[in-house]
């Protein structure tokens, strides 16, 4: 059986673990904690500690595991980790509190530091009414103009295939101009 | 008990406040990642500081700010120890080159830069020797502590903020790729333009922080600057291999075998 690894990453209650819920064909393994900090606490109950996991089978021969990185900072000694031998990587950014974005700008930075491979950074949340727009984000967020920043509403398994598809499409991308 | 510990544990802001509190006497010496600081206190004021192997005499530190030309500098030199750092203080004040002030804030600033720099070690051993005093020949000052601790905190907070912001120095930085972008029309310190002459790829940021003399804050700082700016941004060094990973990101070394992998992920995501 083979194995590839993607990851999902980004600050805390970003969306990741909702991210790899949508398209697991098994219930996530959440290593999931009550949130010990009164502040955290105000946005959400629980948080992930280690990391999640989720599972896609390819075929007979080949599956895709997701893992979902802690958002918490105190937890980032697992990020590298979790990093080693990925495909590629996602970027969650909660597009309702910019207070995260300088954040998630930090996760990408740390990320790519960590391996080289494709990424996209993805919007989540979208649905919301206090969602920002996806220009101003990337603003926001300084992400080069060709970087793939793509909208996402994590609950939504088409929205989280998408993203997928064009992380996929751009290791492909990136597999055939290192043939050229 | 004695002052001993970790800075991962205790802040360096943490024991210059308790030093001061305590009105303490004494040197706290603090192995850093790279180098070891000295700092010397009287009932709990800055008295004296060194750090690592810099040259912390008096002549030297005149000579840095630029209170000694080279060939007095070098003439002092080459009186070589036989002279203290109060004796050579005396005979420039007697000799009227400076006066007293001059020469005690030149080493009050001294002091606090390295102050300054200790405020940046987030990694290190502490302890508190109650025995080890300056060094007889060397010129002590009485600084107060409260200012320092307050602009340590504020560095401190700044700090974090940049290390999220620039987690690693061991990146690169290239200029971005905006049309109309005029570096010219751009008001820069001299400092920025030092960083500026020194981006490109294949230089990491921690080698321009060196080309340039700076510390980890100062050479942030600068970057933050100009990534806010967006006139940068931060990129793998060129030429530098990829970090090796023990595990593999393909189950093969074919690269026919790893698109076709690929295109059946692809094809299994749009199918889900």
């Amino acid at each position: 059986m083979q194995t590839v690894k993607m990851v999902v990453t980004g600050p805390f209650n970003a969306g990741k673990t909702e991210f790899i819920r949508s398209v697991s064909e098994i219930d996530v393994v959440s290593t999931e904690r009550k949130i010990s900090t009164t502040a955290e606490k105000t946005v959400k109950e629980a948080t992930t500690v280690a990391m999640d996991f989720g599972r896609i089978t390819v075929d007979d021969d080949l599956v895709l595991y997701l893992f979902g990185t802690p958002g918490q900072k105190r937890f980032d000694f697992m990020w590298e980790i979790l990093s080693e031998g990925m495909l590629g990587f996602i970027v969650m950014v909660d597009s309702t509190r910019p207070e995260t974005f300088r954040e998630a700008r930090s996760i990408l930075e740390t990320f790519r530091a960590y391996a080289p491979t494709p990424y996209v950074v993805a919007a989540n949340k979208q649905d919301m009414k206090e969602a920002w727009e996806i220009d101003d984000m990337r603003h926001a967020l300084r992400l080069d103009p060709k970087m793939k920043f793509l909208s996402c509403v994590a609950t939504d398994r088409d929205s989280v295939k998408s993203v997928l598809l064009e992380l996929l499409y751009s290791i492909l991308s990136e597999m055939e101009n290192e043939e050229k | 008990m004695a002052l001993r510990g970790n800075l991962r544990d205790f802040t360096i802001t943490q024991l210059l406040n308790l030093i001061n509190l305590a009105r303490k006497t004494g040197t706290l010496v603090v192995e850093g990642p790279s180098e070891t600081a000295k700092v010397s206190f009287r009932d709990g004021k800055l008295a004296y500081a060194q750090m690592g192997n810099e040259d912390s005499s008096l002549a030297s530190i005149l000579h840095k700010a630029n209170k000694l030309s080279v060939s007095q500098f070098k003439a002092i030199q080459l009186r070589g120890r036989s002279i203290s750092d109060k004796e050579l203080g005396l005979l420039l004040i007697n000799a009227g080159y400076l006066s007293q002030e001059d020469i005690l804030t030149n080493l009050q600033q001294y002091f606090t830069d390295i102050i300054q720099r200790l405020f940046t070690w987030v990694e290190g051993f502490f302890h508190f020797d109650n025995d080890l005093l300056p060094p007889e020949d060397r010129i002590s000052v009485r600084l107060d502590l409260e200012n320092l601790i307050i602009e340590g905190a504020r560095q401190l907070r700044e700090w974090e903020q940049l290390q999220d912001e620039i987690p690693s120095l061991d990146m690169a930085l290239k200029f971005t790729d905006r049309p109309g972008t005029n570096l010219r029309n751009v008001n820069l310190s001299v400092e920025e333009w030092r960083v500026v002459s020194y981006i490109n790829p294949r230089n990491t940021i921690r080698q321009i922080a060196s080309a340039t003399k700076m510390n980890d804050l100062e050479i942030r700082r600068i970057v933050y600057g100009l990534l806010q700016a967006g006139l940068i941004e931060i990129c793998r060094p060129e030429g530098a291999p990829p970090p090796v990973s023990a595990v593999r990101v393909f189950p093969t070394d074919d690269k026919e075998e790893q698109k076709s992998l690929v295109n059946r992920l692809i094809n299994r995501i749009r199918s889900l």
